[in-house]
């Protein structure tokens, strides 16, 4: 197992980056550490998959370096990391039994025989995969293949991570779930370090015990998967986890007070004075609140605002309402049993779950 | 994907159909006239039954013909698969080094047929040729248009000269359609070059090759116009495959019974043995049309 | 790839190519020498280089007709072949259909006969109906061999592309003319590549078919080739100027569908 650092590390394509839009990665520090299950959350394009290849080896990153267990492995060609990975289609050798797809990582590494039997077995067990492993492994399911891969990286005893780039985009849904769940057991059992790359929030919280959001080369928050969703530090985490993700309004400070275009809101004297010291010129305010936050109120009531309700959808847990609020889209959860109908109504946008943030980072109260 | 059953389907096939049914069974049921008659004369035949297909089993000429050509066929094979996935996997993959690759390699598809025996024709002389003129300066002994040995060596180079880029060209394309991931994975595993090579590329590469077996066997028993051009099926018969003695019988001899009954034993032939490949294919996987895709 | 297994790969290929370009340029020496020279001394390049040849060829037309007739009859086949294979592709790849295996095993059969079967019953039919010693005779008669391997090759391409492609242009209401043309074809450009490519090599190289339909009006440049027999006996320069001259379509070709073909190989089945 190991404790995998970043120190500094970044990745630009081309020669000579001159500004952040010319790296992939854009330089930072982070620390992954031995036996921690993370997810790596972030859309399409984000630099994800760039940064998987860095730890794995099959990236040299052009700037800063990358230690494993303290010892500098930045160059070091992917056989000499003890890492494993699994990809987002099964890859597997078609031609060997589940057997010998098992023991090709430990023969390759001039293993006994008698040991690869031994360790094989271990494994096979541990997936529910021994009375299997005589069968062909390419005839097997696309949730069974993807378990071979993995197997492929628990096999060695001497792996220091396992990486998993979006492993379940071929698994059928029903099975997603039962593979993931597999997943956790796994490395309660094995207590190894797992970096679990996705673009789907649902796999990242509920597989990580820290999950890292990554958006346009930059990682924006890494932390537990409640402290992504209570206390976003960045618009980005905010807007991508939750369903669907916060409300955002530009915020205006004047003289008598914040206002979302031109309705006031109403807010405490001690969060007006935090947007005061925080207004500067060229920044710009925003306030954010998830739609589970966001509930119906009195006209005129303190932060609540007048909006045009134009639907109302039963999602049968809860009725999810879509307008706009001075001229602003906004989505709410409301409750089944709290009658609405499209048309004015006045939501409260204030509340202590509301978040301000000052140029796409959250102002900490 | 699951395909839906839908027989208005052939409305697509229509025209393909039409087109060669038109060019194929019109000659084939000219041919099968011709084989079961004798033809005296333009307007004069004879119905002579199997008669003509009895008289090629006892043809000497004919069995000479053929066992040139099955051992002509099987050399073609041997030599131009591993020389071709050889080159497929020597190919550079990326860059401006890969297109030059193609161009220069495909340059030999692209010559027309007469064109190859001349150049060989050409090349293989002592007097006027660099081939010839250089392995008479080493000393060696050579000369295609009075020796077998040396004719069938270089009808043979010859024809590895022009088709081997085609199983390169279709390897080619074999290995461009496996993912990196295969690479990266093999990677991580340890694996050798040669474990690679036999585990990931070869599996990968079944498909085309077995497209590219079919072709070549299919091609090479039926050749006719390079071996002809450079030897004229010299010295003797001894470069005479199957095809060239099929045309002295039609047009030479212009004995069209026996020619028209040689035909179709010649076709059923290549039919028998394409149709096994065919079936082996299907069966081991590469999924040729007409059968469910992943 | 490792770099230590690159030079014997490297080294093999260099190898390779030199074979392939050997006898090219050994025909491109002869091309520009004189009959004398070539018959006299042994040069491995011309001492008295001659652009006589290629005069002959450019202003003689005998023999520049034939490229012309070869061009011809060669683009003719590759447009009607696609045209006609595309829709059978189409078919083979979206449904099943009653002898749909059959089908399309009898359609590659066609390219298991000698030509020389053909040549006779061909002479026949064009001439009755009165289609002898013309190109779109002979670009018929290609058809029979390019067909098959067109409808071979496009239907890999097609069965890599998604049914749900079609089913969503339906929805958006699109005519399956107006869908086949503006968004399936595009999605397969690089396989009509391939296929072009397969199409327009397999018609150019043909000898035999396209020398006994042809007489004078549409004769190919191969049949005309093999009328360099003269009475000084064989003109070794004019033939190899000839030759050489009938690699620059197909390299043409080679060169414009160069992309094409590395990533549609890769794109389709084949």
């Amino acid at each position: 197992m190991a404790r995998i650092e970043f120190r500094n590390l970044g990745h630009a394509y081309g020669a000579n980056p001159a500004s952040a839009k010319d790296y992939a990665l854009q330089p930072m520090n982070m620390v992954w550490e031995d036996g921690g299950a993370y997810a790596l959350l972030g859309p399409s394009g984000c630099g994800k998959s760039t940064l998987l290849n860095i730890i794995s080896g099959l990236l040299v990153p052009s700037h800063g370096e990358v230690l494993f267990d303290g010892k500098d492995m930045t160059s070091m060609p992917t056989r000499g990391r003890n890492i494993a990975q699994v990809f987002q289609f099964p890859v597997l050798y078609d031609t060997m039994s589940v057997y010998d797809n098992l023991a090709f990582p430990l023969r390759n590494r001039k293993m006994p025989e008698a040991e690869v039997h031994k360790r094989v077995h271990e494994i096979a067990e541990i997936l529910g995969m021994s009375d299997v492993l005589k069968q062909r492994a390419s005839g097997m399911a696309a949730d069974a293949k993807q378990k071979i891969s993995l197997g492929r990286g628990l096999v060695r005893k001497d792996v220091s991570a396992i990486l998993f780039d979006e492993p379940l985009t071929v698994i059928d849904p029903h099975l997603k779930w039962q593979l993931r769940r597999q997943l956790k057991q796994i490395h309660q059992q094995l207590k190894l370090t797992l970096i679990y790359v996705t673009h789907d929030q649902v796999e990242a919280l509920t597989f990580a015990d820290e999950v890292v959001v990554m958006t346009d080369g930059k990682i924006v928050q890494k932390g537990e998967p409640d402290a992504l969703f209570e206390r976003p530090e960045h618009t980005f985490v905010g807007y991508f986890i939750g369903s669907p993700g916060m409300n955002f309004f530009p915020l205006k400070l004047d003289a008598d007070g914040a206002s979302i275009g031109a309705h006031k809101v109403a807010l405490d004297a001690a969060t007006l004075g935090m947007l005061k010291s925080a207004n500067h010129t060229n920044n710009v305010l925003s306030i954010g609140i998830r739609p589970e936050f966001v509930d119906l109120a009195q006209p005129g009531a303190s932060g609540a605002l007048e909006a045009q309700i134009d639907s109302v959808q039963h999602l049968g847990t809860c009725q999810l309402i879509t307008g706009t609020v001075a001229g602003h889209a906004v989505k709410a959860k409301i409750d089944t049993s709290i009658p609405v109908s499209t048309g004015s109504h006045w939501l409260r946008l204030a509340r202590p779950e509301t978040i301000f943030f000052c140029n796409d980072e959250r102002i900490a109260r | 994907m699951n395909k839906p059953y839908n027989n208005k389907a052939w409305f697509f096939i229509l025209p393909v159909f039409i087109c060669v049914a038109f060019s194929a069974i019109v000659p084939l049921m000219t041919v099968i006239n011709y084989s079961v008659q004798d033809i005296i004369s333009p307007t004069q035949s004879v119905f002579v039954g199997l008669e003509w297909f009895r008289a090629m089993m006892r043809d000497p000429e004919l069995h000479g013909a053929l066992l040139r050509q099955i051992v002509f066929s099987l050399c073609v094979l041997l030599v131009q698969l591993p020389l071709g996935v050889g080159l497929a996997l020597s190919m550079p993959s990326k860059g401006w080094q890969s297109s030059a690759a193609l161009v220069v390699l495909s340059m030999p598809l692209l010559i027309p047929w007469n064109v190859v025996g001349t150049i060989w024709q050409i090349f293989g002389r002592a007097d006027i040729g660099l081939g010839g003129h250089a392995l008479s300066t080493l000393g060696i002994a050579y000369n295609y248009a009075s020796n077998p040995l040396d004719a069938w060596m270089t009808v043979l180079l010859m024809d590895v000269w022009h088709w081997t880029p085609l199983v390169a060209l279709l390897g080619f394309a074999g290995l461009r359609s496996i993912p990196d991931a295969y690479y990266q994975a093999a990677q991580i595993d340890g694996a050798s070059r040669w474990a690679i090579f036999r585990y990931i590329q070869l599996p990968k590469m079944r498909g085309v090759l077995m497209i590219a077996v079919l072709l070549r066997f299919m091609d090479s028993f039926m050749i006719y116009t390079e071996p002809f051009v450079l030897t004229g099926g010299g010295p003797g018969n001894s470069t005479t495959f199957l095809s060239q003695y099929l045309t002295q019988k039609a047009v030479g001899q212009f004995d069209l019974g026996p020619a028209a009954a040689f035909s179709l034993i010649y076709f059923l032939i290549i039919l028998l043995l394409s149709f096994v490949l065919y079936n082996w294919m299907q069966r081991t996987g590469s999924k040729p049309a007409g059968s469910d895709h992943e | 790839m490792n770099k230590a297994s690159r030079l014997p790969r490297a080294v093999m290929l260099f190898l390779y190519v030199a074979f392939t370009l050997i006898p090219l340029y050994w025909m491109l020496n002869t091309s520009l020498k004189t009959n004398e020279e070539t018959l006299s001394v042994f040069t491995l390049w011309p001492r008295n280089l001659t652009w006589a040849n290629y005069i002959t060829i450019f202003t003689d037309p005998s023999w520049y007709n034939g490229y012309i007739n070869s061009s011809i009859y060669v683009v003719l086949n590759t447009v009607l072949s696609l045209l006609v294979a595309l829709p059978a592709a189409y078919g083979f790849s979206r449904y099943r259909f009653l002898g749909d295996k059959h089908m399309f095993f009898w359609l590659l059969t066609n390219r298991m006969t000698p030509p020389a079967v053909f040549l006779l019953p061909f002479f026949q039919l064009y001439s009755t109906v009165g289609l002898m010693d013309t190109h779109i005779a002979v670009a018929l008669s290609h058809m029979l061999f390019n067909v098959p391997l067109a409808v071979w090759i496009l239907e890999g391409f097609m069965s890599g592309i998604s049914r749900e492609i079609d089913e969503t242009a339906y929805i958006d209401g699109f005519s399956f003319p107006k869908f086949f043309i503006k968004i399936f074809l595009p999605l397969i450009k690089a396989g009509v590549g391939v296929t072009a490519f397969f199409c327009f090599m397999f018609s150019w190289v043909e000898l035999l078919l396209a020398r006994t339909l042809t007489s004078v009006n549409a004769k190919p440049i191969s049949a005309i080739m093999t009328r360099t027999v003269s009475a000084t006996g064989m003109d070794w320069g004019l033939l190899a100027a000839a030759g050489v001259l009938t690699l620059v379509p197909g390299m043409l070709v080679i060169w414009f569908v160069r992309n094409h073909i590395a990533k549609g190989f890769a794109m389709g089945r084949v």
